[in-house]
């Protein structure tokens, strides 16, 4: 590549340098805005006289005596109990992910093992399972869970996340597996093991990228999910994403959108130290998808 | 692996899936073709000596809790439901028909009923935001090839932001900047020389933010698809055209992109099964007023205080049916892999 790079004329050169830093741009500057906002007041943030002030903080100046101020953020951690949001958030992504690997490493390890023609049509329908959109799922699990009255606690969300997140993990699970040889866990079963055995201490020990890289993504659904959790979930149980869409509801009247701000700040941030240490593992899931079709 | 062994590995996730997806869809059919039963009135009359009697109508609730307890889905209705107004609306539509002189006229009524409205932003989106996404994935993905390599992982990192990011996050991020109030708001104004244009106003503006969140969410996608792809490139193949002398753009036309071909299609079918369900851009952006989606339309049914459980359900029929269509060409695509395979 080093090669190829001199010949590039400088005229090609300067595009693509200009191309990415615009990009780059347009990726990160909004995260970054958002950021420099959540410390300053309403009026700053959503100036109506002059834009500069988001920058300079004048309103926050004259408000608090200097140009940043955290009460976004005691409003909505304090107030408004976000931390009661976040810990739910936790709790759900903690089980749904901890669930899903356990159940879906068992089925994804057996349909790359098995060569029968069902495992085919199995992983069709977990396919089909996965364009459904989940809100039209939600729209089935209201009736019944009403009925059985488990609607709007957590261990149901969690059940529910875990289901609509099986068929990806089965598909990535799946073609992980196909990447560990055959002849392994073949070899352990002529030595005399059964099949489980022969996936506890031989497969196992082999599996953790795969099952790192799928769990990262099991954790992004649950964590980013909006549909499910706040239509499933009481009002005192709420996550943090429909805990914000909340604030919205409540705080446009109130006039205290900081709190949302603050709190869309608080629930990025998680995200954006994921992404910097788990950057590898998110690019090879996603390409994984992609090469296995 | 023998048949027995299969079943029990594959059970847990087999049932988990039966119960919460293949159930709920079987539940949401059943439940689009009944309603609720309306609530049981009597008449009582009371008689006072002198006044007269009267004729009360009032609600019986015992009788109304006994027939909705005895009976929890509602009575049978049949495709009432799919037939009405807010949804297939068939009888509005024939007189819409009947009564329009030109295909435009059928075309801005139609948009008066509320799923014609959502379905036409529904389409409109996914098919505008899913070429633009393999369009920018793929101009990032040869651009960032192209850069110094101890650039390339801080370059990912940030271009991994829209993607990873909660959807409803980036549409709030994304509209709090957008807002007349906010810094591209104001600077659009300012462009355009017109202080009172806003997001709120205008259902075009409207639009073409929601695409544009659509492409800016989802542009990273395939851009590390592509990327991956293109790190397989053939090099001897790049090489031989070179000494040929084919020029850069003659490289991409005939190596680079068919190539990556297959993955093309590939971001184009996940990404036309995703645009497709779009959803939470509309309630972060607040554009309920000027833009609905199929999903928007399902999820403000099952909410509020009257939850409308039989029309969610109906419309959750017909974007099933929709999701089906969508899907029909990567369902061929699998079985098709499948069968070279074996």
């Amino acid at each position: 590549m080093a090669v190829k790079l001199e010949k590039r004329p400088t005229s090609l050169k300067v595009l693509i340098y200009a191309f990415i830093v615009i990009w780059l741009i347009v990726a990160a500057f909004p995260f970054i805005w958002t950021v420099w906002g959540s410390f300053k007041v309403e009026l700053d943030f959503f100036s109506i006289s002059n834009w500069t002030n988001a920058l300079t903080g004048e309103r926050t100046k004259a408000e608090y005596g200097r140009p940043f101020t955290t009460t976004g953020y005691e409003g909505a951690w304090i107030e408004n109990h976000f931390w009661r949001n976040s810990l739910n958030t936790f709790i759900i992504c903690f089980f749904v992910v901890c669930t899903s690997l356990t159940i879906g490493t068992l089925g994804g390890y057996a349909l790359s093992r098995s060569s029968y023609q069902y495992t085919f049509w199995l992983l069709v329908i977990a396919l089909i399972f996965r364009a459904m959109p989940p809100i039209t799922l939600v729209a089935g699990y209201m009736l019944p869970f009403f009925e059985w009255n488990i609607w709007g606690i957590l261990p149901t969300t969690i059940v529910v996340l875990v289901a609509i997140n099986q068929p990806f993990t089965l598909w990535m699970l799946h073609s992980f597996f196909q990447n560990i040889p055959k002849e392994l866990d073949e070899s352990a079963k002529v030595d005399g093991c059964t099949q489980f055995e022969a996936f506890r201490f031989v497969i196992i020990p082999a599996m953790w990228p795969g099952v790192i890289t799928t769990g990262l993504f099991s954790f992004l659904l649950a964590y980013n999910d909006f549909a499910v959790t706040s239509m499933l979930l009481a009002e005192n149980n709420r996550t943090m994403v429909p805990a914000i869409a909340a604030f919205l509801g409540t705080t446009y009247t109130e006039g205290n959108i900081m709190f949302a701000v603050a709190a869309v700040v608080s629930t990025t941030i998680p995200l954006f130290l994921l992404v910097m240490f788990f950057q590898k593992q998110i690019v090879s899931g996603l390409t994984a998808g992609a090469v296995k079709g | 692996m023998r048949h027995s062994t299969f079943f029990w590995f594959v059970l847990p996730t087999a049932s988990a899936m039966v119960l919460f997806i293949a159930f709920p869809i079987f539940s949401v059919l059943v439940q689009s073709v009944h309603a609720p039963h309306p609530v049981v009135l009597v008449e009582v009359e009371t008689c006072t000596p002198l006044v007269g009697c009267t004729v009360e109508t009032t609600m019986d609730q015992d009788a109304t809790k006994a027939i909705r307890e005895a009976e929890p889905l509602g009575r049978f209705i049949g495709l009432e439901i799919f037939f009405d107004r807010g949804h297939l609306a068939v009888k509005e539509v024939r007189e819409i028909i009947r009564n329009s002189n030109s295909f435009n006229e059928v075309f801005s009524k139609l948009s008066n009923l509320p799923f014609y409205r959502a379905l036409a932003f529904t389409l409109t989106f996914t098919f505008i935001v899913t070429p633009f996404v393999i369009i920018f994935g793929f101009l990032i993905a040869i651009t960032v090839n192209a850069i110094s390599s101890h650039l390339k992982g801080l370059v990912i990192f940030f271009s991994l932001l829209p993607f990873v990011v909660t959807q409803l996050i980036g549409a709030l991020v994304l509209f709090w900047m957008i807002d007349s109030r906010g810094i591209l708001g104001s600077a659009v104004q300012w462009l355009a020389s017109d202080p009172n244009l806003s997001l709120k106003a205008s259902t075009g503006v409207m639009w073409v933010s929601l695409i544009i969140y659509g492409i800016w969410h989802a542009a990273p996608f395939a851009f590390v698809i592509f990327y991956a792809g293109l790190q397989t490139l053939p090099q001897d193949q790049i090489e031989a055209a070179k000494i040929d002398g084919a020029s850069r753009y003659q490289q991409t036309k005939y190596i680079i992109i068919p190539h990556l071909f297959p993955l093309i299609t590939f971001v184009a079918l996940i990404q036309l099964m995703d645009n497709f369900r779009v959803f939470e851009p509309i309630v972060g952006f607040n554009a309920s007023a000027h833009a609905q989606s199929l999903s928007w339309f399902i999820f403000n049914d099952l909410g509020g205080e009257t939850r409308q459980l039989s029309s969610a359900a109906a419309s959750s029929v017909l974007t099933i049916i929709g999701v089906s269509i969508l899907l029909f060409p990567v369902l061929f695509r699998t079985w098709r892999d499948f069968r070279e395979r074996t």
